[in-house]
Formats: structure tokens, C-alpha cells, sequence
């Protein structure tokens, strides 16, 4: 009975099947094509900043790159201070705009009214349209003078400058993911939290955002990613200076400045030191990467 | 991309004698003077159907070409060493570019001695009244490591210093650092206690540049030596270069040559 069964279905539309196949075929070529291309990039990237940057690892040292502290080329490569001030500013603006992310997307999907809603959204959306160098045009003019009158320093191109610049610019991409997580939520768990005499409030801090909090912290890792790759706007706001900063009022130079600033003209031992920048923004990235998939990993067990 | 700039220089170098009888001249060298050398070379070109092909890629290369003769021309934004070039080199300067020091326009201070600013970009002088102005602190704006700006005004400065046996910058570290003329405007235009050197051909109504040693920076004070922040455009040919490379120059030398200079901001020296 049974074996008649399986070769009567497999019979019938043989030749209908091996057709198929072949499309098949093709249609899986073509996804593994598609998927392939971002990682052969990230490969291709990888290697060609390996291959330029390890010249100065070799002729510098790496710790004499990695915790050195004066940046004088062709001479000195130390990129400690642009370390310290890519982390700083990330944490900064991470610290500042996540809670604010969080807070808004909560609104736009559980409390506020629709007409509301309609309203701040697409306002969220253009923020994250808008180029990174109009940021640093806004930051230079508004957030730059702001913090020279507020703090009494002579110049407000600092680091708290950049802070503020970029939890701004991270804004969109935390409020969009962890609205769309939000929402993907079943409606059960609200109605469940509300009918067990929990507040609205309550429920929303209790249970939905616990519930959500894979989806929340997507958003988070592709801000910081974001923070911690952009240049533009940080070269315009943030002072450049590549000494090691003393407070968040003085200025100090990110890792992507320092790449994007000297880039152009470097020759030699120098250009390599650049690429060596790279190397180490690369590594933290994957760091930042790697450490955000454990710990989804752990928490969804 | 150094690659590809060299196969489309190889292309073009292939594909220029099939079009053009004549061989073309070849300029290489600093990336300030290719600007203007771009206009100049198009113009020549319109006049004399002579092709000029213009390569920026620094001075010292420029310099290191003409002496190797790899290019007919070489050119240069700084004053050339001796140990650079060959006895049969000759240095023809075409224009002068003044860097102005500038601060903003509400800041009291007009005159700076040279020995001031070298000390300002020290690190050594940090308050406005040390140099007569108000009790504020000096917020001092630099250009990045790899500008040409940046070599010329510390060589004319002497903001240099050695460390490992190495001749790196003495601008202090902790001086801001703009991404190019505009943004050093910026930062000087918008901050009452900036200073900020800039080509003088930058400098406009938004900032004030100081009088250096007592001379406002122009044509005419660049021109007698007066005002010392400035840098020679300086071509180099070999004494036995091919004739069409001197015709070159002595049209860039000429009325017509000079006013193109002029037009493009640059000090002419004829």
C-alpha cells in the first residue's frame, strides 16, 4: 500500500518534476547570487584593508598604533585618542538618543492618537533621509554656538557637540525598527497584562517592551553601528583636534574623521596608517556585531 | 584608483599620437599649481592647438619628475631645496599665493608679529591679551597633516620639529582641525576667538585677515616682500627641454598668461 503510493505520486509528474527542478535550480543559483554579494564585499572590503593597513602595523607596532597617543605623521601613529573619542561619542549619543527612541516609538504605536501618529512619523522618516553633511551644517550653526554660550567655553566644537549631532542622527533608525517590533507584538500579551489589573503604563514597561526587546535591540546595534561609522557631520562638529581628550568639552577626532580628513593626500607608511584606522573600526564593529548576536542568543533561551 | 588613474594616463598617452601630430607637453607636480595650470594649459591649447596635459601629484614628485624628466614641466607650491634638483634644472617662478592669518571680524586684534603666531600654533601664547586683544582664550584652527597649506605655512613659519629622526609638525595637538579652506572659514567666521590661516584668495567679508610684521596682506605687499607668509608657484624644465615647453612658459609669462592668474586669485608676477 504504501510503496504503491509513493510510486504512483512519483510517476505521475516525473517529467513535470524534472522541469521544475531545473528552475529550481536556477531560482536557488540566483538567491545564493544575491546573498553572496554582500558577503563577498565585506570579504573583498576586508582584505583590501588588511592588505594596505598591515604595513604599518609592521614598521609602527601595533601597540605603538593601538595605545600610543600622538598622532604626528610621518613619524608618530597613535590612534589612542581617536579610539577613545569613536567610543566616547558613540556611548554619548547611544546614552542620549536610545531612551528618547524608545520612548517615542512606544508612543507612536500604544498611546498616541492617530492624527498624531500620522504626523510625527513621516517627520521620524525624513529625519533619517536627511544627508549626514546637513547634519553637520545644523550641528556647526545652531548645536556648536549653543554650548559655547551655555558652557562659557571659547570654542563649541567638542565632543558633546558630536554627542548631541549624533543621538539625533540615530533617532530614525531606533524609532522605526523598535515601533515595527512593537506592533509585530500578538495583541494577547496587552489584552492578558490589562485584564490581570495592570496599568497601560505598566503593561507597556512590564511586558511589551520586555517582549519586544529582540527587535529593540536590533535597533540599537544598527544606531550604534551607524554612530560609530559616520563622518561627515563629526568632522564638521566634533574639532578634529587628535589630541586625547579631557572632558566632553574639548574637541577630539573620531576614527572615520581621521581616515576621511588625511586620506587624500597621504602617501606611504602614512596612507597605511590610515587603512591600519580602518582595521581597527573594522574590529570593532565586528566586536559590536558578534557581542549583540550572544546576547540574543543567551536571552532567547 | 592610483591604478586606475595610471591605465586611463596610459590610454590617453596611447591614444594621443593618433589624434594629435604634435607631441603634447607634460606638466606634473603640486596640487595648488595644477589649478591654475588646468586654465592655463586649456587656454594654450585653444590658441596654439598644442596639448598641455596637466598631472597634480605634489610638489616633491613634481620636482623628483622634472629633474628624472619624466615630464617636461615640473611644479611646485614651495621654495626649492638645492639638493632637489640638478644643476641644468631652472626654476621659473609664475605667481605668488599669500596665506592670510584671519580671525573674526569682532575680535579688536589687527597686527600679529610672525614670532606671535608661530607661538600661538605652539601652544605657547593662549590668551588674546598676550597679543593685545581681550582676556579670552585663543581657539586655534589648523588645517589636516596632509595639506598643502598646511606644509607651506609651517615651512614659512618654522613650525617644525624632529622627533625619531623624522620632520613632523610642531601646531599644537589640541588645535582644531578644519577639512579645507571653507571650513577653517567657517570656524574663524562664526567663533569670535578663532584664528585661521587660509589661501588669500579665500579670504572674504565673513573674517578679517591680520597684518603680519605691519603689513596687510594684497598683491602689492606679496609682490615687494613686505608680507612674508607666501609661497612661489614655481615651474622646473631641464635646460635642454623640448622648445615647445619653453614657448609654454614664456606665454604664461606673458600679459596674457599673467591676467589667467590674476583671474584665478593668484599673484602675478609680471
Amino acid at each position: 500500500m504504501d510503496s504503491a503510493m509513493t510510486t504512483n505520486t512519483l510517476k505521475l509528474p516525473e517529467k513535470a518534476t524534472k522541469k521544475r527542478d531545473w528552475i529550481e535550480t536556477v531560482f536557488h543559483l540566483l538567491f545564493l547570487g544575491c546573498a553572496m554579494v554582500g558577503v563577498l564585499s565585506v570579504a573583498t572590503i576586508a582584505w583590501f584593508v588588511f592588505h594596505e593597513g598591515l604595513p604599518a602595523f609592521q614598521q609602527a607596532g601595533i601597540s605603538e598604533i593601538i595605545f600610543g597617543r600622538e598622532w604626528l605623521p610621518p613619524a608618530l601613529f597613535g590612534i589612542a585618542p581617536m579610539i577613545v573619542a569613536s567610543l566616547i561619542s558613540t556611548l554619548g549619543a547611544v546614552i542620549i538618543g536610545v531612551p528618547i527612541a524608545i520612548l517615542t516609538a512606544v508612543f507612536l504605536a500604544e498611546l498616541a492618537p492617530k492624527w498624531l501618529a500620522n504626523l510625527v512619523r513621516p517627520a521620524v522618516e525624513l529625519l533619517a533621509g536627511i544627508p549626514s553633511v546637513v547634519y553637520g551644517f545644523f550641528g556647526l550653526v545652531i548645536i556648536v554656538p549653543m554650548i559655547e554660550v551655555l558652557f562659557h567655553i571659547p570654542a563649541g566644537n567638542t565632543i558633546l557637540a558630536g554627542i548631541i549631532v549624533l543621538a539625533i542622527m540615530i533617532l530614525p533608525t531606533v524609532i522605526t525598527i523598535s515601533e515595527t517590533s512593537l506592533r509585530a507584538l500578538p495583541s494577547t500579551y496587552k489584552e492578558a497584562a490589562l485584564a490581570l489589573g495592570a496599568s497601560h503604563i505598566y503593561s507597556i514597561f512590564r511586558v511589551l517592551i520586555p517582549a519586544a526587546r529582540s527587535g529593540i535591540y536590533t535597533g540599537i546595534s544598527l544606531g550604534v553601528a551607524r554612530a560609530i561609522g559616520e563622518t561627515m557631520a563629526i568632522i564638521m562638529v566634533m574639532g578634529n583636534a587628535p589630541a586625547m581628550p579631557g572632558s566632553l568639552l574639548e574637541p577630539a577626532r573620531t576614527l572615520t574623521a581621521n581616515i576621511a580628513m588625511e586620506m587624500s593626500y597621504a602617501t606611504g607608511i602614512h596612507a597605511s596608517a590610515l587603512y591600519s584606522t580602518g582595521i581597527v573600526l573594522l574590529v570593532f564593529i565586528v566586536l559590536l556585531n558578534a557581542s549583540l548576536l550572544y546576547l540574543n542568543h543567551k536571552r532567547s533561551h | 584608483m592610483k591604478k586606475v588613474i595610471g591605465l586611463v594616463a596610459a590610454l590617453g598617452l596611447m591614444a594621443s599620437p593618433l589624434t594629435q601630430a604634435n607631441t603634447a607637453i607634460t606638466v606634473s607636480g603640486s596640487t595648488s599649481v595644477t589649478n591654475v595650470m588646468e586654465v592655463l594649459g586649456e587656454t594654450y591649447q585653444q590658441l596654439t592647438n598644442q596639448t598641455v596635459e596637466v598631472q597634480g601629484t605634489g610638489s616633491s614628485a613634481g620636482i623628483r619628475a622634472a629633474k628624472d624628466g619624466t615630464s617636461m614641466i615640473g611644479m611646485s607650491s614651495r621654495d626649492v631645496k638645492d639638493s632637489e634638483v640638478t644643476a641644468d634644472t631652472k626654476e621659473i617662478v609664475i605667481a605668488r599665493d599669500g596665506i592670510a592669518v584671519t580671525i573674526n571680524n569682532k575680535n579688536a586684534v589687527s597686527n600679529l608679529s610672525k614670532e606671535q603666531i608661530a607661538k600661538i600654533y605652539r601652544g605657547e601664547l593662549k590668551n588674546w591679551n598676550e597679543v593685545g586683544g581681550e582676556n579670552r582664550p585663543i581657539v586655534v584652527v589648523t588645517r589636516d597633516a596632509a595639506s598643502g597649506t598646511r606644509g607651506a605655512f609651517e615651512d614659512i613659519m618654522k613650525l617644525k620639529r624632529e622627533v625619531n629622526g623624522m620632520k613632523v609638525s610642531a601646531i599644537t595637538s589640541s588645535a582644531q582641525v578644519g577639512n579645507g579652506n571653507g571650513m577653517v572659514k567657517t570656524i574663524v567666521a562664526n567663533n569670535p576667538y578663532a584664528i585661521g590661516y587660509i589661501s588669500l584668495g579665500s579670504v572674504d567679508d565673513s573674517l578679517k585677515a591680520v597684518s603680519v610684521d605691519g603689513a596687510a596682506p594684497s598683491s602689492k605687499t606679496i609682490a615687494s616682500g613686505d608680507y612674508s607668509i607666501a609661497r612661489p608657484f614655481v615651474l622646473l624644465i631641464k635646460e635642454d627641454v623640448d622648445p615647445a615647453a619653453n614657448k609654454f612658459i614664456d606665454y604664461i609669462l606673458s600679459e596674457d598668461g599673467q591676467k589667467i592668474v590674476e583671474a584665478q586669485g593668484y599673484i602675478r608676477v609680471n
